[in-house]
């Protein structure tokens, strides 16, 4: 591989995608079948606490009405301050982590400073319109992205549509199949201002909530020891929840429900 | 039409290293050394915002000495190079081996075909995984002409390198801690008539025992209490 060297006309700056695009020419657009079935992610919540935010993701990936992997990894950190969980067609939703990630180390390399965090989110935007092609053919990728803001001092939740739009949550959401569920679930409970272990466990049942009614996000499994991924972002950074504090929180979200036989 | 002058390309080379050699030496020194837990790379800068010490990869890092701007864009360069090639292949893929090769491709050639030489030396050193015991850490040095160097130990690049370099041979030890390579470093830059204050140092370690990206910074007031 020879070193990439442009003139200062031609230069692709901080950008990482700018740079791939130089180097491999633009992406060409390309159909797919509707009737092939394309692996889904599902469920993925994000919401504001006391020192910054706890986002979670269900684990499950469904391919038409099958279930194609147990154990995928939805919620990534984009960089230090922030991270994004993905929903939509996985293939392109993991590429898109990946790429975004890069975009972020490759500016703070290049540029020697981090991006604000809402230069961050609207680099996510852009990367949500590239996909606009194939999201109209069915294959939609809705990322949520949030983080630290380290000169506001506070936690900060940003949500995307297929369209690239790009909107700030101030209190929490959720996205994909089971969103609405979780969302539900979440707003009934949900305080400002909530300690790091409630904001937890109110992500978790938000999940659970949205197991319960969409078939395609997946609960806890005590049986494989899979539960959701969750993490924290606080002013020290981006920092996952042991897996062991996740079951906890759902054993003690199972034993509130099933006292004096309430079965719901 | 007129004859161009004959030139011996003996005499254009000599006189196109000259040239370089002395844009290098009107800079200031930059040392590269291997120590317990990584690579500790020292330069006397006085500049707080232009790097001469930067970071390319997980476990890669950059030094350059000469003209700021031309080893500047050798540093994005290199960026950029790793992060296509971790990109398309994998983040294991990337190795300072075959950035050192790409740079010294470059320079090489731009001192042969162009006018001008690049008026630069610079450093591509790579920390070995987190499990590793420093045989697997590499320096490459990499002069004016594309002419590389790989280093077992430490590495001193810029103006007065062979005084540096006699000050730093005496002053090395295998497996030192970091305060002890970093005062052999600032002795060999400073010299025995003048010291050198953590403001007039830029200092930066690629951290072995880091999961990830291993490259640092270390700010003034850690620097104040290693030299302590």
């Amino acid at each position: 591989m020879t070193l990439p060297f442009f003139s200062p006309s031609d230069d692709p700056g901080p950008s990482f995608v700018d740079l791939l695009r130089r180097i491999h020419g633009e992406p060409k657009p390309f159909t797919v079948d509707p009737q092939f079935s394309v692996t889904h992610g599902t469920t993925i919540t994000a919401l504001r606490y006391a020192d910054g935010v706890v986002m979670a993701g269900d684990r499950r990936a469904t391919a038409g009405s099958s279930i194609a992997h147990r154990a995928m990894e939805k919620v990534h950190p984009a960089d230090r301050w922030s991270g994004v969980a993905i929903a939509g067609a996985a293939g392109f939703a993991l590429d898109m982590v990946k790429l975004f990630q890069l975009q972020l180390e490759h500016y703070e390399k290049v540029e020697g400073s981090v991006l604000s965090l809402e230069g961050k989110a609207n680099q996510l935007a852009a990367m949500v319109r590239q996909n606009l092609p194939m999201a109209m053919q069915g294959l939609v990728v809705i990322p949520l992205f949030a983080g630290y803001d380290l000169r506001r001092r506070q936690g900060r939740i940003f949500t995307y549509d297929a369209t690239g739009g790009r909107y700030e949550e101030t209190d929490f959401h959720a996205d994909g199949s089971g969103g609405r569920d979780a969302r539900t679930a979440i707003k009934l409970q949900w305080t400002p201002e909530m300690d790091r272990a409630s904001a937890i466990e109110l992500a978790v049942q938000g999940l659970y909530e949205a197991a319960d009614e969409d078939s395609a996000t997946g609960g806890p499994d005590a049986v494989r020891g899979i539960y959701p991924t969750v993490a924290t972002i606080t002013a020290t950074g981006y920092e996952p929840v042991p897996e062991a504090e996740v079951a906890e929180s759902f054993a003690a979200l199972i034993e509130r429900k099933s006292v004096r036989g309430v079965r719901r | 039409m007129s004859m161009p002058f004959y030139v011996a390309p003996e005499q254009l080379m000599k006189d196109k290293a000259d040239y370089a050699r002395k844009g290098i030496a009107r800079g200031r020194a930059l040392v590269a050394t291997l120590y317990t837990d990584g690579i500790l790379l020292a330069a006397e800068n006085p500049s707080r915002t232009l790097h001469k010490v930067s970071e390319i990869y997980d476990r890669i890092a950059f030094a350059g000495v000469g003209k700021f701007n031309e080893f500047d864009s050798l540093r994005v360069a290199g960026v950029r190079h790793a992060d296509t090639k971790g990109y398309s292949y994998s983040r294991e893929d990337v190795d300072a081996r075959s950035l050192a090769n790409a740079y010294a491709q470059l320079i090489g050639q731009v001192f042969t075909h162009d006018m001008k030489p690049m008026e630069v030396e610079i450093l591509v050193a790579e920390v070995g995984g987190s499990t590793s015991d420093g045989a697997e850490d590499q320096l490459y040095h990499i002069l004016y002409d594309g002419t590389v160097f790989d280093e077992t130990r430490f590495t001193v690049l810029g103006g007065e390198a062979e005084a540096i370099t006699s000050r730093m041979e005496a002053a090395f030890q295998p497996a030192m801690s970091l305060a002890d390579a970093l005062k052999a470093a600032t002795g060999a830059l400073a010299g025995p008539e003048r010291t050198l204050a953590p403001a007039d140092l830029e200092v930066a370690v690629l951290d072995r025992r880091q999961e990830r990206r291993a490259f640092r910074r270390i700010p003034d007031d850690e620097l104040t209490a290693l030299l302590a």
